[in-house]
């Protein structure tokens, strides 16, 4: 059984003066515990596809569904709650408040959910050992590296236990070796977790690691590819 | 607790700005705090300056007297009527006066003097004449024969202490009054206009100038509490037969409560350009603080921060600078407001002729009715934070693939 439900995506930009269409009837499965690459040249539709799934962007038209959840039914106030209970967001840079520590920042997710505060902290510091940054925990962002940013980031985005973790180019502001860092750990967390990653990518080695990988061309999905 | 730790750190991100926009609350509070505690500091003092030297806080006067004030609506007074008055809840001292012009000359010159006939210790309550002798001495009884004159008009009569002084005016129902009557000693007054044409007289004394025996032209009256003025003059009001009339000092001088609602209303204008001046820079930073954390707002929103924890938090770094601003406001414009209090602000040359012009001491001694500090901080206070809701309404635009593009 698939937790995400893509069905015929397309998405319209610029609708009214010269419109760019940068998806087009996009059907996509997403099954729990995998660990999907996305990849694609330059404009082909990785980062909008990525946002619709995650409820950041609305299609023109199609719909996702995720464990039987219609997200574009949902107003705005219910969308964000979906977000903050149901998805782990990752992005290329600046993940994560700067006047918050590391733990706070992991803890801020279950904060907003209202988790009891011991529990929250207990979480935060059980994640951040996860992600190797134990001795980080009460260092700002400014004070850690991108690399590092990075691992807290992913730490947040599993601290509510999310049905999927969807990750727009986690590695692209990486050097080498923090890439392949991030990415042990990323397949550490799917392997042992059995956390849902979803990420786009330039970088050939990630596709590599991925165990699904999708390529788009000019908005549609052109192989779909599972090792 | 979460969110205004996040307030806190956030408004320490940029310290510079946030001790700007601090310092311009602060200058605000201070500005209109000090201009407002001299306004009302100068209004107190016209008032004081004419009621507490002079009318008093209540007056008792025959019914025709405010529309002719001359010894024809002369008061007839006695022992009784003087302890009802006197006797009356909230009232503090009574002052018989009879009140009426002469004409004052000395050897060459003679000029048109007041002649206030007092009783030399009540009167201490009012115009403290005691206080203002400079040459002489002050009266012992109020029979004595004798006049106390103001220094201008000294000056200008060319008299002294010791010499004597001719008056010449007429009394109640027409008698003539004349008498040549000794110089007792000078009397010094703040206010121009009694420093240049005031004779006092013992209140006996001046009955028999007058002609008019047990009568006054005035009871005034000082109550304990300037606050409580209106409750007392209905207190005596009911008390008194009919053609005695009781005002309080605001009926005797509406052309003083007029001048003042003027003033202030001028004040006020300037306050409202200051406010609109603080306001616009606080816009500023508050714009600043939303734009320029776009991004961060984009990926709150994503990871699922509802748009009102997002704007309080906003509002809370809002409401923490201008909270601190206003209180350091009020701390800041203390000593100033203190120091004019205690060390009047005095004004020299031209500008002091002007004030002596308009009648009145120049000088001006501050406010420091906390009342007034307070509406201004409070003013300044309701002014940033509701500039600061624009916030609350930002938040709601925001778009989280809109905000994260760059
Ligand atoms: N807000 C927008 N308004 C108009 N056009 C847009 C907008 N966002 C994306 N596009 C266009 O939609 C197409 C797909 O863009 P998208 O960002 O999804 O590509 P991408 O695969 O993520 O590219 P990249 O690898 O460079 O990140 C592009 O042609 C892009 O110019
Ligand atoms: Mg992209």
């Amino acid at each position: 059984m698939s937790i995400i439900q893509v069905r015929n995506i397309s998405k319209i930009y610029n609708k009214e003066h010269i419109p760019v269409r940068a998806l087009n009837g996009i059907d996509l499965d997403i099954n729990k515990g995998e660990f999907t690459a996305i990849v694609g040249p330059s404009g082909s539709g990785k980062t909008t596809l990525l946002n619709i799934i995650g409820g950041l962007d609305t299609p023109t038209e199609g719909s996702v569904n995720i464990h039987g959840t219609d997200m574009f039914s949902l107003k705005d106030r219910k969308l964000i709650d979906f977000r903050l209970h149901h998805i782990g967001f990752v992005f290329q840079a600046y993940n994560l408040i700067p006047v918050l520590t590391a733990l706070e920042n992991v803890m801020f997710i279950l904060q907003m959910q209202g988790r009891p505060h011991k529990e929250c902290v207990a979480r935060g510091m059980e994640l951040l050992k996860q992600v190797g940054l134990e001795d980080k925990v009460d260092k700002r962002p400014s004070e850690l590296s991108g690399g590092q940013q990075q691992r807290v980031a992913v730490a947040r985005a599993l601290a509510s236990k999310p049905d999927f973790v969807l990750a727009d180019e986690p590695t692209a502001n990486l050097d080498s070796k923090s890439t392949s860092d991030l990415l042990d750990m990323m397949l550490q967390l799917n392997e042992l977790g059995e956390t849902t990653f979803i990420f786009s990518t330039h970088d050939q080695r990630v596709v590599d690691r991925a165990k699904r990988v999708l390529t788009l061309v000019d908005g549609e999905i052109e192989t779909d590819e599972v090792r | 607790m979460l969110y205004l730790k996040m307030a806190w750190r956030n408004i320490w991100r940029n310290k510079r700005r946030t001790l700007i926009t601090m310092a311009s609350i602060v200058m605000a509070v201070v500005l209109s705090a000090v201009m407002s505690s001299m306004q009302e500091g100068q209004y107190d003092q016209m008032i004081d300056n004419t009621v507490g030297s002079f009318t008093g806080h209540i007056q008792i006067q025959q019914a025709e007297y405010k529309d002719e004030p001359n010894l024809d609506h002369s008061l007839r007074i006695n022992e009784v009527l003087f302890r009802q008055v006197e006797e009356t809840a909230g009232v503090k001292a009574v002052v018989p006066r009879i009140d009426s012009y002469a004409l004052a000359g000395g050897l060459h010159k003679t000029k048109a003097a007041m002649i206030a006939g007092i009783d030399i210790e009540a009167e201490k309550h009012l115009s403290e004449p005691d206080q203002k002798v400079i040459s002489g001495r002050y009266f012992n009884s109020n029979s004595e024969h004798a006049v106390l004159i103001s220094a201008g008009l000294a000056d200008y009569l060319n008299v002294q202490t010791g010499d004597s002084l001719v008056l010449i005016s007429s009394g109640f129902h027409g008698v003539s009054a004349a008498d040549l009557i000794p110089i007792k000693g000078v009397l010094k007054f703040g206010i121009p206009d009694m420093n240049n044409g005031m004779v006092y007289m013992p209140l006996q004394t001046a009955q028999e100038f007058f002609g008019a025996y047990n009568r006054v032209t005035a009871l005034a009256v000082m109550a304990q509490d300037a606050k409580g003025i209106h409750e007392v003059a209905q207190r005596l009001s009911s008390q008194l037969p009919d053609d005695y009339k009781v005002y309080g000092w605001q009926e005797l001088m509406p052309e003083l409560i007029q001048a003042i609602e003027a003033d202030r209303g001028s004040g006020q204008i300037i306050l409202m350009v200051l406010y609109m001046v603080v306001g616009f820079g606080i816009l500023g930073t508050v714009l600043m603080m939303t734009a320029e954390r776009k991004f961060e707002f984009g990926v709150l929103l994503s990871i699922g921060t509802s748009r009102f924890v997002i704007g309080l938090t906003l509002i809370l770094e809002m409401a923490t600078i201008t909270i601190l601003g206003t209180i350091s406001g009020i701390i800041a414009s203390l000593p100033f407001i203190y120091y004019f209090n205690i060390n009047p602000m005095e004004f020299t040359g031209q500008a002091a002729a002007a004030i002596e012009e308009y009648g009145m001491e120049p000088f001006i001694r501050f406010s420091t009715d906390p009342s007034i500090i307070i509406n201004q901080a409070m003013i300044v206070l309701v002014i940033t934070l509701l500039i600061s809701i624009y916030p609350l309404i930002h938040t709601k635009r925001i778009n989280p693939v809109e905000a994260m593009r760059h």
